[in-house]
């Protein structure tokens, strides 16, 4: 359920390269939030008329008759959640300062507020997550691959403020809603047990899956401080960088370091996000490699609930393509179906 | 006492004198969630045209100062999409819904207005003469007092709806444009729609909006806006509906003031979406605290008073 608030910033740090994490108390949007989705933010300090509430009252919207806000920086932002922490509720956004909007942004303190919008569009849909059981995994560890049952992560620069969460996500394992559902026939052949989801292993249950899928993250920046923007360390995840100018990891782009890896660990799946020179490049190495994915796309953004339609980009073949809308359509789309400049 | 905030726009009986703007709102669903749409005097959709329209290349929108570009180009799905899918889905919103078209001849105005006369849940029609975001036909119209007129008379013909003429503020005198609109029959006028305006991408050398020229909206035009309002209420007899970054009540009181019977939120509809009932709701604010029993009395009021 998406929905519009005055979050309160719980904390607001600087990480790296220019960008910012800021942690907002939203246990509605905690809740909701997949990764991928993203929150359109009012930098202004603005905030909202409070429907379905009611009429907005004095001190909120409308102090008297005026607006309350920057009647100079009008839109809002929208901004990749990072993480989300569904017990405490509360959801991390990371962001670039980079113009008058995100510049204002960086102004609150911890106790402010943020109106914001979300969780909004369509996020990460790798297969099998979030419902179902997880058909990927089998790591082996000092054995090779078994099954290469392998989801790729691969961010540039900023692309991997929506990644994070997707990574924890797929390597935390079986989540609450990825349980199987009884009603459903078992993907491995065991018969549903009607009203009942036994534990993994346990007597009569499904068999043991994979605790976590395995997940290798491709993470390339320009210099190696911009590779703190994300905490993938932290991840039981296989992490290979690489930077432009070579002062950590792999010394070129995280296409050519993608490219080098899975031609000997092979992935069945990619979920990227970055700059839209990346993306291309990955795109065509998806298509020489046959191998499918899903890209996040960035577009300048109005409303961002799919009315204005300022936000296009190109899906479909490049003979036959239509304009799509990145905040209500996307801003995930299938990698084979981006048709670029 | 309540205030009454009924006001009537060429025969139609609106609850309160808050509109949507074309193309602000999408065709009004998105919002749903966040603003209820039974409490607005009416939904004015998105323009259609008769055939579906891809619109421009991104970039489509830019933020300047106290203000929005955008061009989109009337993107939409064409009016045999509105008919079939569309205008039955708005039917359960309770909200009287008028249809915005746009043609790149007078022909197709005509044929426009004729495919949705009698077509149920369409309150009125809006004429956008004026969008400034696509080459044929749009604003060409609207600048040429002479073929206002034909469009208009056309359009009338071919419809029994009232009919609201939307007028473009790139103009020399828009008294000129709003007297040959309300001369070829126009019920009401609907003033103003976008400045054509542009911005220059200055790291990449280049105009940023793909469509190169785009429609300035939000408060840096709403002086514009209201002066346009206050010229052709002196112009003409027909009701106006104003519009230009109008973002509270406070703001279409301006507009109000200056001869408008109804007000449309355009801009501030993409920063909250619920910005169009606020207005709505400090509009009978401000009636109640000042004492005046019908919003009508303010219609033009300043002009009465100055001027």
């Amino acid at each position: 359920m998406t929905c519009i608030t005055d979050a309160k910033v719980i904390s607001h740090r600087r990480v790296a390269a220019g960008c910012r994490r800021l942690v907002l108390a939203a246990p509605d949007i905690a809740r909701a939030v997949k990764p991928g989705q993203f929150l359109h933010v009012r930098c202004d300090g603005g905030t909202h008329a409070g429907y379905p509430r009611g009429a907005p009252t004095r001190g909120t919207h409308v102090s008297g008759l005026g607006w309350v806000g920057s009647a100079d920086l009008l839109l809002r932002r929208p901004l990749s959640v990072y993480d989300a922490d569904r017990e405490r509720g509360t959801v991390t956004i990371l962001y670039r300062v980079v113009g008058r909007g995100t510049a204002l942004l960086a102004e609150k303190r911890t106790g402010g507020r943020v109106n914001v919008l979300g969780p909004l569009g369509r996020g990460f849909e790798p297969p099998g997550y979030p419902r179902g059981v997880p058909t990927w995994g089998t790591h082996v560890s000092g054995s090779g691959w078994v099954g290469h049952r392998r989801v790729a992560i691969v961010g540039g620069g900023l692309g991997v403020a929506p990644l994070f969460f997707l990574a924890r996500e797929l390597s935390a394992g079986v989540s609450e809603d990825a349980r199987p559902d009884p009603t459903r026939p078992d993907p491995l052949g065991v018969p549903a047990l009607a009203g009942r989801v036994p534990r993994a292993g346990a007597p009569g249950g499904y068999p043991r899956v994979p605790a976590r899928p395995a997940v290798a993250v491709f993470q390339g920046a320009r210099t190696a401080p911009e590779l703190d923007l994300a905490d993938f360390s932290v991840l039981p995840v296989d992490l290979f960088t690489a930077t432009d100018d070579g002062s950590r990891g792999y010394a070129g782009s995280v296409v050519e370091l993608f490219l080098d890896t899975v031609c000997h660990e092979p992935v069945d799946w990619v979920s990227a996000a970055g700059p839209p020179g990346m993306l291309r490049a990955l795109a065509g190495a998806l298509q020489t490699l046959g191998l499918p994915g899903e890209f996040s796309l960035e577009e300048r953004m109005g409303c961002g609930i799919g009315a204005c339609v300022c936000c296009s980009c190109r899906i479909g073949t490049p003979e036959r393509w239509e304009y799509r809308r990145v905040c209500a359509d996307g801003p995930v789309f299938p990698a084979r179906e981006v048709v670029w400049e | 006492m309540k205030a009454k905030t009924a006001v009537d726009i060429a025969g139609l009986k609106l609850k309160n004198p808050v509109l949507t703007a074309s193309g602000t709102v999408g065709f009004g669903e998105e919002y749903a969630p966040y603003l209820d749409l039974s409490g607005l005097g009416a939904l004015v959709v998105k323009t259609v045209t008769l055939k579906p329209r891809a619109g421009n290349p991104p970039p489509r929108i830019t933020e300047t100062p106290a203000g929005v570009i955008n061009a989109v180009g009337l993107q939409n799905p064409g009016v045999e999409a509105l008919v079939a899918d569309i205008l039955p889905r708005l039917a359960r919103f309770d909200v009287p819904v008028i249809v915005s078209i746009a043609g790149e001849t007078a022909g197709e105005y005509a044929r426009l207005a004729g495919r949705l006369d009698g077509v149920p849940g369409i309150a009125a029609l809006e004429v956008n003469i004026s969008c400034p975001n696509v080459k044929a036909g749009g604003i060409a119209f609207g600048t040429e007092p002479a073929m206002t007129a034909e469009v208009v008379r056309l359009v009338k013909e071919n419809t029994a709806l009232p009919v609201i003429a939307k007028l473009s503020p790139n103009v020399t005198d828009i008294r000129i444009i709003a007297l040959a609109a309300a001369g070829a029959g126009a019920d009401a006028l609907s003033l103003i729609n976008t400045l054509s305006a542009m911005v220059i991408d200055v790291e990449r050398r280049r105009p940023l909006l793909g469509n190169v020229f785009g429609g300035l909206s939000g408060p840096a035009v709403r002086p514009v806006a209201v002066r346009a309002v206050w010229q052709a209420y002196r112009a003409v007899e027909v009701p106006l509906i104003g519009m230009g970054g109008i973002m509270a009540a406070r703001d279409a009181l301006e507009f109000i003031l200056a001869g408008a019977r109804a007000v449309a939120v355009g801009t501030a509809n993409l920063v909250d979406p619920g910005a169009a009932a606020a207005v709505a709701a400090g509009l009978e604010q401000y009636l109640a605290e000042q004492g005046i029993g019908d919003v009508n009395e303010l219609v033009g009021a300043a002009h009465r008073t100055g001027g």
